[in-house]
């Protein structure tokens, strides 16, 4: 119950953010189907941790100022093998295995892989996530697990 | 101030555009399937967070700026679930990956 209230809130933030139009009638109509809308999602029962990981909080935006940051210096390094690729293109395949014990995690693990640019996800399967990199550099970051450990911290699952 | 933040808005505009051109001509230059993807993944990222940071400085700290901010949001959500289905995809289907770069040909040239 308590999730289903602060999926209502979220969503009115949202909603409240989005809209710009503050006369009582619009207003309603934007209370009223945020309500319809949580009342919906309980009904469905799907609001659980994976649907709605408000737990996760400042934990995960901070994670997320450390992404950007990887995912600047990333593409700075795909410019250069797109500029150079005599230099810098050694593409590579290799399989890590992911520590996260949650789906959700490992979830949030193959996709902030994906995200960084110069290493793509293929494949992910149970733990085992197989990844294509560009360059030794990025296939280097992905092996050294910076981010794996990261992404397990964000869940609290040490 | 005004001064300060078109310049602002100019360099973001100009940097992101130069990544879309470089992402671009990767797609074009690079090998195979999986090494395309890791091109196209710049537009997806940082060339977008770029143009749309320099575009939020021309409208100020309002509600536009507040949308601007949840369509990077919202791309950064949904761009590495569509490279993970083409990369998949491609993968299921049997497509091997090119793991010899230009540097490894370059390698093998000189051993012949």
């Amino acid at each position: 119950m308590l999730k289903t209230i602060s999926l209502f809130l979220v969503l009115m933030a949202v909603w409240l953010l989005l809209s710009g139009h503050y006369t009582p009638l619009i207003t309603g109509f934007g209370v009223a189907s945020c309500l319809l809308s949580a009342l919906i999602a309980y009904r469905m029962d799907v609001i659980d941790h994976e649907g709605h990981p408000i737990y996760l909080g400042p934990r995960i935006i901070s994670y997320w100022g450390w992404l950007v940051v990887e995912i600047f210096k990333a593409n700075v390094d795909v410019a250069k093998c797109v500029l150079f690729p005599k230099q810098y293109l050694r593409p590579s395949m290799f399989t890590v295995t992911a520590s996260q014990k949650s789906d959700l995690g490992r979830v949030i693990y193959a996709n902030s892989i994906t995200l960084t640019p110069g290493t793509v996800t293929v494949d992910l399967d149970d733990d085992q996530v197989m990844v294509h990199s560009l360059t030794e550099d990025s296939a280097e970051g992905v092996k050294s697990g910076d981010m794996d450990r990261r992404v397990t911290k964000v869940m609290k699952e040490t | 101030m005004d001064m300060i933040l078109d310049i602002a808005t100019w360099v973001l505009l100009l940097a992101g555009s130069v990544l879309l051109l470089i992402t671009g001509f990767g797609l074009l230059r690079l090998p195979d399937l999986y090494t395309r993807i890791h091109a196209g993944g710049m537009a997806d990222t940082l060339a977008t967070f770029l143009i749309f940071v320099g575009l939020s400085f021309q409208s100020g700290f309002s509600l536009v700026s507040v949308k601007l901010l949840l369509v990077i949001v919202f791309i950064f959500f949904t761009s590495p679930t569509a490279s993970y289905a083409l990369a998949q995809a491609s993968f299921v289907a049997g497509l091997k990956p090119k793991l010899d770069g230009f540097g490894a040909r370059e390698r093998a040239k000189e051993d012949a």
